[in-house]
């Protein structure tokens, strides 16, 4: 499974990025937190206030092996902008898939 | 104001004799009363009242956390309501009636007396009912502008009492000194709008409260970052537009005075407006939302005392000089002194009151204020400290005054919620309510 944390707004090229190597579905979650990049300062009237987790989105999306190192590739190439707070890739394994609806599992659940 | 009411009724004497023609026209019109006058005055009311609600309301209510958006709006609503009732009750007659150079008289508790054909001496041509009200909204506005200081944290109850004392003790008499007759008007104060009744009144008044009430829980570590700034926006915009009734109503006619007040008003408001931005975004690198609105309102607050008395220029520097010192007031003064006026009605109506007061007594001109107003620039530097002596005399009455009401206030119901209605949010806890 890869799940990858990235900007908000670059949800769209990566969900094409994805689709273009033929993966046919992938979960979002919008989550707040922090890294390297800390938080934003905000000032009303001189009163400052640290924003300490900043908005990103999570994706996860669970794929065959063999296809791993593509996603990922494609995820760092459309989720970049060179900046930091771009956010991370993590890589995990899957004991089992089941699809819901006819019960079939392992890669033919993907 | 009382003189400027004086020439107006003179004014209205030539109008007249040139209208005389027209007399069979007129028949049907109260001696004295004119239909232009009336009509500017109907529509002034009517502005100041939209700029306690919803101006007012929208402005502190986007400022404070999502928690308390509708105790904060509740408390403009309510303080209108209120302050309505008791003007006819009792603020207006202690306010404009004849009495002792202190306060005026009872002659018109309940209004009584007040019929189709009353004509106030300040206001000879327009009826009665509609000098009244337009000096009922000044009323409303003075104490709903106290609640920026104490957002957050104060018992419905007790704003209630507070109110209600403040509107009788602390308002009726400033008005009645400065404009009802009383003793700042013989002295020569100058305050054509409400600089020192309103503006410093409400701002120092909103200090003591500050002081008294103390700090909100988490002052200075917990985020209390505004939830809303469209609904400040929205209403300094209001502000701005009813503003034009305030100070162009304030000539009590539809006359040139209040052409005059019209656009001065709008040159003063802008004036502020640039001059807080820029001063924001040069020492703090960004030219805030919040920053450009506050300083347009303190520019209003400043020119209030002036706009019937100075000329264009006179307006521009007032902006210029009130914008600047409402930031510092707002940005450095208080975060240096650590009270929590927590919606600047210190920072911005006192100190931009003051600042008005003041600079009307510097840039006051003959050819606009007319025969004997003339400030520091028109050759009559005695007039600076003529304002000063009428702003000491409303600070000193008005800090004490508001001390006294809000200690007995105390005593008796007390102040403030407890710490847990105010973590968890007067909204809910006081009013039964959360907004959206």
């Amino acid at each position: 499974m890869v799940m990858a944390i990235f900007k908000p707004f670059k949800l769209d090229d990566v969900r094409d990025a994805l689709t273009a190597l033929g993966i046919q579905g992938l979960t979002v979650s919008e989550v707040r937190g922090f890294g390297r990049q800390k938080g934003q300062t905000e000032i009303y009237r001189g009163a400052e206030y640290a924003v300490s987790f900043l908005p990103k989105v999570k994706i996860e999306v669970v794929i065959d092996d063999g296809l791993v190192d593509r996603a990922v590739d494609a995820i760092r190439k459309a989720a970049g902008t060179d900046k930091i707070g771009d956010g991370k890739i993590f890589v995990h394994g899957i004991e089992q898939a089941i699809r819901i609806r006819t019960g079939e599992s392992g890669l033919d659940a993907l | 104001m009382i003189r400027k009411f004086r020439d107006a009724a003179t004014g209205l004497g030539v109008a007249g004799a040139i209208l005389l023609p027209m007399a069979a026209w007129a028949a049907d019109e109260k001696p004295g009363l004119d239909t232009g006058d009336t009509a500017w005055m109907l529509t002034s009311t009517a502005l100041v009242l939209m700029m306690t609600i919803p101006g007012l309301a929208l402005f502190y209510g986007g400022m404070v956390r999502k928690k308390n958006v509708l105790a904060t709006v509740m408390q403009s609503f309510a303080v209108t309501c209120l302050v309505t009732v008791l003007w006819m009750a009792i603020t207006y007659s202690l306010a404009f009636t004849s009495g002792s150079s202190v306060v005026g008289g009872m002659s018109r508790v309940f209004l009584a007396g007040m019929g189709l054909d009353s004509v106030h001496d300040l206001a000879k041509t327009i009826p009665e009912s509609v000098f009244m009200c337009f000096q009922m909204t000044f009323a409303i506005i003075t104490p709903a502008l106290i609640a920026g200081a104490f957002a957050e944290r104060m018992k419905f109850s007790a704003m209630m009492w507070f109110m209600g004392l403040w509107a009788v003790v602390v308002y009726a008499p400033i008005a009645h000194w400065v404009w009802g007759g009383g003793f700042l008007g013989d002295w020569g104060v100058l305050d054509f709008a409400g600089g020192t009744v309103v503006h410093i009144n409400a701002g120092v008044a909103g200090l003591v409260c500050a002081l008294v009430l103390g700090k909100r829980k988490g002052f200075g570590a917990d985020n209390m970052a505004p939830h809303n700034l469209v609904y400040s926006v929205i209403g300094a915009s209001l502000l701005w537009v009813g503003w034009f009734g305030f100070n162009a109503g304030s000539a009590a006619g539809a006359s040139v005075n209040a052409g005059m007040a019209m656009a001065i008003t709008q040159i003063a408001a802008a004036a502020a407006a640039l001059a807080w931005m820029f001063a924001e975004w040069i020492s703090r690198g960004k030219p805030s939302v919040l920053g450009i609105v506050s300083g347009a309102v303190a520019g209003l607050v400043a020119i209030t005392p002036a706009s019937g008395f100075v000329n264009p220029t006179g307006a521009l520097a007032i902006g210029l000089i009130a914008g600047l010192i409402c930031f510092w007031g707002a940005t450095g003064l208080k975060h240096a002194m650590g009270y929590d006026d927590s919606l600047d009605a210190f920072g911005v109506h006192g100190l931009g009151g003051f600042a008005g007061a003041i600079l009307t007594g510097v840039f006051t001109v003959e050819a606009i204020g007319g025969t004997g107003k003339k400030g520091l620039i028109d050759g009559n530097p005695g007039q600076v400290l003529t304002q000063l002596w009428g702003c000491l005399v409303c600070i000193a009455w008005c800090a004490v005054a508001t001390f006294v009401i809000l200690k007995v206030v105390d005593v008796v119901i007390g102040l403030r919620v407890t710490t847990e209605e105010e973590v968890e949010g007067l909204d809910i806890n006081l009013h039964g309510e959360t907004v959206h």
